[in-house]
């Protein structure tokens, strides 16, 4: 048997890769990939910790955190479109129009 | 020993392609590599009794939203893709961020005490299979947040539609308002409109 230690480890550890990703790289797709990353460590908390708990309460709410990801990879990906379709090479200091 | 074996390859899979993902240049390479990461992580889900949701992961998530950032990256033109400052002005700095987060996290892991046992242990589930087990306690306890969730889809479709729609007549001033876009030929408008459906 798997300890779930091991998991919230595992979990942890994937959650701060997408924390460094998040942090460090300046693309946006990959910002957004970043934060899937962050999403599939709570995920992968929330469905170990309803599995020693006896419980599908945390799979339930891994259903609705899978349903925001998916409205989050939308919309986001919906404005990166819009930012690209406005200006056609959006470069790097560049998305700065709500600064004043 | 299996499921140890097991836990340790998908870790080691799901690790190495994370670190990939946020560390290789290309990001059509990144978005495969999380492909990757996901269907490793469907193979935990599997070790933990939620075959239900192994599925939903490969379905969903590699299978639908994965593509829609393919499309995406597709649609940019990797030349020229969309870049935002980062948040920490160097990026060893970010690192230390997250390292330092991580060790934290890790060392609060061992103080981590379990609630109160629910109702569903492993041969309940087994006796009503997984999905059942799974719809009754989302259709029944969760019916609000069910809900919520679909009017959360609903107001990202809506939401995903304004956003690439075509602008009647603006679209001009805005592209030259760009500053770098004095060619902004109708093609890239076309493919976005593509999308939008």
């Amino acid at each position: 048997m798997i300890p779930l230690s091991w998991y919230m480890t595992l979990a942890v550890i994937l959650f701060c890769i997408g924390v460094c990703g998040f942090l460090t790289r300046r693309n946006v797709i990959v910002m957004f990939l970043s934060i899937e990353l962050m999403l599939n460590g709570v995920n992968l908390n929330l469905v170990a910790l309803s599995h020693f708990l006896d419980s599908v309460r945390g799979q339930a709410f891994t259903f609705f955190i899978i349903t925001v990801a998916a409205a989050e990879a939308a919309i986001g990906l919906g404005i990166a479109i819009a930012l690209y379709r406005s200006r056609r090479s959006v470069h790097v200091d560049t998305i700065n129009h709500l600064k004043g | 020993m299996f499921p140890q074996f097991f836990f340790g390859y998908c870790a080691l899979m799901i690790v190495a392609s994370g670190l990939l993902a946020i560390s290789l240049r290309n990001p059509v390479h990144c978005v495969l590599m999380v492909l990757v990461l996901f269907f490793h992580m469907a193979g935990l889900y599997l070790t933990l009794n939620a075959e239900f949701l192994a599925a939903v992961q490969i379905i969903v998530y590699a299978g639908a939203i994965l593509v829609l950032y393919l499309f995406v990256l597709f649609l940019v033109s990797l030349r020229e893709e969309l870049h935002l400052t980062a948040f920490v002005p160097n990026a060893w700095l970010g690192r230390i961020i997250a390292t330092g987060l991580a060790v934290g996290l890790i060392a609060t892991i061992p103080a981590f005490t379990l609630g109160e046992k629910g109702v569903w242990t492993v041969d309940a589930i087994r006796q009503v299979t997984h999905t059942k087990a799974l719809g009754q306690e989302l259709f029944a306890t969760y019916l609000l947040p069910f809900e919520i969730a679909g009017l959360i889809l609903l107001v990202a479709l809506i939401g995903g539609l304004v956003l690439a729609r075509r602008d009647q007549g603006g679209g001009e001033s805005d592209s030259a308002s760009g500053g770098t876009a004095g060619d902004a030929g109708p093609e890239p408008v076309a493919d976005c409109r593509e999308v939008g459906r």
